[in-house]
């Protein structure tokens, strides 16, 4: 490999071209990426990004087109050959054992023989260099679920660099990541770059493609529609490419008018279902008219105490008071009688059952109410009129109550929820990740929603690990960090000042 | 790749599935007949006169059904709301005891069709509660409903043997069984059903169990699709935390609808002791209550489903009798082995021929 300045391009596809039964993934895709660099990959959910990048490692195959790896056409049936062509891959969900060691992990499936003891030690000293020549530090015999997330994806990083790989592929790698963290990340993957390797980044966040990539591409609805030098671009360029159309970024709302207090949380103490206190002793008031919003990484307590809040979980101690009146360890159905609403974190798993028609998970938590049949009867023509007002006031598509809810996109699952509990006109509404896997153009909807209701004088209380929804929606932020409130900002206060009392450094 | 998610036609996912699986299982069959010396073709001609050849044949067929709908019916429930009730032989076993009683009780005073309600209750009443202590385990303790539902079978014969032996023998005699009920306690049989078609019924017990097992499928029907219980019996099913999102009562809804699935095991007990021997005997079950799991799983736990493959199990029990009372070198095991093979295709490997299928409607079907 010399590096001559007419070195083949690192990657090239050419026509790739894959359909799942009806829905054709990738049109006809042509991609080259030049060695040395970093490509960012953007789009909505369901553009197509995952597929492509799973047909390059080898998970899927197209059914037309050819892939050339520095100029050589190359087949990539499974993974191993991708290792074998140098390419190497770094998961959303990271893949490691949580209980072996940093270099039991690197070493893991490139053994070297049946006993350890040579593998081994080559690691070890490969490891040693490879941290001299990167930067990346870990200490290889620390165990993975002792490491914060950070380092854990600096793990998988090494994995790939430990089996050669010339190409990286990270797939939404800041998702888990503080700010801080993510600013790490990219000092990192400059220096990659700057030794020659090529970095393909596929992400939805907008900021990180302006930070740090050299060239992007963009796809939608299967095809990829541009691709830009970053400097020569802009984000609002961008995000008019990924959805086709103009979009506002920015939340347009009014002050907000908070009045009676609504939601009250005293000394607020949960416990996971491994009895490890996940919130600490937490106090706040929601009022009527406003829109608290909860910043904070991932696993720092948010989701915990969402459910103790929406009935999901039992508290430990504290009290929680709805109106004044302490409603502290009541169930979901009791509270929903009382006027909260819940937009889970997870839509997947508690917002909505996915084997269900539309119809069915329009009326979930709601579906003893007299209004969908008497008795103990359940009566399916009310509930279908009742889905179809939904569907026709959110858009959801396609409009077909009948139609099995997994077969709905990720933005329009989410909006089924949406729908649900705002229609409801809850008191409160407690929303966890509104926008999460969901497309732009659904954001936007979610977004003026959410504020529609503050508006109108309802309280609502924002999780989000969004640090751009959380200051774009909110009236008050309040951080949590390891279990506590470690201090409430108003939402023009700097994305670093958060960031840093995300990580737990400043209050 | 994978094509799991492709969306098929429901002819196909219905009736060309089950269809071709079946074929499969058949075909093994007759390699295995083929095996020890017999013609394939006289075997599954044999088997298929014996079963739907006369009056008689279809009379023990649709018997062998009734008792294969309820059990069918009984793990469907169950199965909706993710439970894996293991537990039908026994609660059908005890619910022989509830069905009895009553006829004990009433059949000198009053005509089958007095009788029966309150045998049917009976039956329902000593089935749920043969559930109630595994459910009220599963859904307080978190004891896992397949081993305690097992281990209730065991309980639930031994009881039965003490019952019947020390407590309900007749005095004097040695079979450990009640008397013969009176007309009183007995269910007619349906012979006017099967003479309605022109056949004879002959010695079948085919009786009007058979009609409470349809109405008790429609009832099923109504309570899974169209009430709010039944939306919560299949919420907790789908998605156990969407249960818990939804304010769904896991504890209550377990052990109703452990109670539910009980009640309907304990009434299969009627077609044998109150439609067909007229007395509670020893091990009357006969196997009715695993089988159910087999129909529930094959029939997709729905009732027309569980009809359909209640019949096909009717149809292997009858005609595999018939068969080895004809061809001696095919024995009761080598029926047993034919099931299993049926219950292998239609029920383990559902999915097999998928995406085959998938591929050839992709190409053909969709213009």
């Amino acid at each position: 490999m010399s590096p001559t300045p007419t070195a083949a391009p690192a990657i090239e596809l050419i026509g790739i071209d894959k359909k799942f039964g009806a829905v054709h993934a990738n049109k006809n895709i042509n991609l080259t990426v030049a060695k040395g660099s970093i490509h960012g990959i953007i789009g909505e959910n369901g553009a197509g990004k995952s597929t492509l990048m799973s047909i390059l490692y080898g998970f899927y195959h197209a059914d037309a087109g050819s892939i050339r790896i520095n100029g050589e056409t190359t087949v990539i049936d499974d993974s191993q050959a991708a290792i074998t062509a140098g390419i190497g891959m770094v998961h959303q969900h990271f893949m490691l054992v949580e209980n072996f060691s940093v270099l039991e992990n690197v070493i893991l499936g490139v053994e070297g023989g049946a006993l350890l003891g040579g593998g081994v030690s080559e690691a070890r000293s490969a490891l040693k260099r490879l941290e001299a020549d990167y930067g990346l530090e870990v200490d290889p015999d620390a165990i993975i679920e002792e490491l914060p997330v950070g380092l854990q994806q600096r793990v998988e990083i090494l994995k790939a660099l430990y089996r050669g790989a010339e190409i990286l592929i990270l797939d939404e790698p800041t998702g888990v990541l503080t700010p801080a963290e993510a600013d790490h990340l990219f000092k990192i993957l400059g220096v990659l770059r700057d030794q020659g390797k090529t970095i393909v980044l596929i992400t939805h966040k907008l900021r990180e493609i302006m930070a740090i990539t050299d060239t992007v591409s963009v796809m939608r609805r299967g095809e990829m529609v541009a691709t830009r030098r970053t400097t020569e671009t802009t984000v609002e360029e961008l995000a008019e490419l990924m959805v086709g159309r103009r979009v506002l970024l920015h939340v347009e709302k009014g002050p907000a008018a908070p009045s009676d207090i609504v939601l009250s949380v005293r000394n607020l103490t949960v416990k996971d279902g491994r009895g490890v206190t996940m919130v600490d002793n937490v106090s706040f008031d929601v009022r009527a008219g406003e829109v608290v919003g909860i910043a904070g990484v991932a696993g720092n307590g948010q989701s915990e105490l969402l459910e103790a809040i929406t009935g999901i979980r039992k508290p430990t101690s504290g009290e929680i008071l709805f109106h004044g009146k302490p409603v502290t360890g009541f169930d979901s159905a009791r509270l929903r009688a009382l006027g909260l609403g819940h937009i889970p974190e997870d839509r997947h798993h508690m917002g909505l059952v996915l084997g269900f028609e539309e119809s069915e998970n329009s009326v979930l938590g709601y579906h003893r109410d007299a209004r969908y049949g008497r008795g103990p009867l359940l009566d399916l023509d009310a509930c279908r009129e009742d889905a179809k007002t939904k569907i026709e006031k959110y858009d959801i598509r396609p409009p077909n109550c009948r139609l099995k809810t997994a077969n709905f996109s990720g933005g329009n699952q989410q909006k089924i929820v949406v729908a649900r509990e705002i229609e409801r006109d809850p008191a409160l509404l407690v929303v966890g990740q509104p926008t999460r896997g969901v497309d732009i153009g659904a954001i936007e909807f979610i977004h003026r929603r959410l504020i529609a209701m503050r508006d109108a004088g309802k309280a609502v209380l924002l999780v989000s690990v969004e640090l751009d929804e959380i200051r774009s929606l909110s009236d008050r932020i309040l951080v949590m960090f390891a279990g506590h409130v470690v201090g409430e900002k108003t939402p023009d206060t700097g994305e670093q000042t958060l960031g840093l009392m995300m990580a737990g450094i400043a209050a | 790749m994978s094509t799991a998610s492709v969306p098929l036609p429901n002819w196909i996912t219905y009736g060309l599935m089950p269809f071709l699986n079946l074929v499969v299982a058949f075909l093994i069959s007759g390699v295995v007949v083929w095996f020890i010396g017999e013609s394939p073709l006289d075997a599954v001609t044999l088997l298929l006169q014996g079963a739907l050849g006369n009056g008689e044949g279809i009379g023990f067929t649709l018997y062998y059904a009734t008792n294969f709908i309820f059990t069918g019916l009984s793990v469907a429930v169950a199965y909706h709301a993710g439970l894996f009730n293991i537990g039908s032989e026994g609660q059908a076993y005890v619910g022989g005891l509830g069905a009895a009683l009553a006829s004990l009780a009433l059949d000198h005073y009053v005509p089958w069709y007095v009788t029966m309600p309150f045998a049917v209750v009976g039956a329902a009443i000593f089935g749920a509660a043969w559930a109630l202590i595994p459910a009220w385990l599963q859904a307080k303790r978190g004891s896992h409903i397949v081993i305690t539902t097992i281990m209730f079978n065991f309980i639930g014969a031994a009881m039965m043997v003490y019952v019947l032996v020390h407590v309900l023998i007749v005095p004097g005699k040695m079979a450990p069984e009640t008397r013969v009920f009176l007309e009183g306690g007995q269910l007619p049989k349906l012979d006017w059903l099967i003479a309605l078609f022109g056949g004879k019924i002959g010695a079948a017990p085919f009786n009007v169990s058979f009609l409470i097992a349809l109405v008790m499928c429609f009832v099923v029907w109504v309570l899974i699709w169209r009430t709010k219980l039944g939306y919560e019996i299949r919420t907790l099913g789908a998605s156990p935390t969407a249960a818990i999102y939804a304010g769904i009562p896991y504890v209550k809804t377990v052990i109703i609808t452990m109670l539910i699935s009980g009640g309907l095991a304990g009434m299969m007990a009627l077609n044998p002791v109150l439609g067909a021997s007229a007395r509670l005997q020893v091990e009357f079950v006969g196997g009715a209550g695993f089988v159910g799991i087999a129909v529930s799983l094959m029939g997709r736990s729905h009732p027309i489903g569980i009809v359909l493959a209640a019949i096909l199990f009717g149809v292997l029990y009858q005609g595999g009798d018939a068969l080895s009372f004809d061809m001696p070198k095919i024995t009761r095991d080598m029926i047993v082995v034919i099931q299993g093979l049926v219950i292998l295709f239609a029920g383990a490997l559902e999915y097999l021929f998928r995406p085959a299928i998938v591929r050839v409607w992709q190409r053909f079907g969709k213009a």
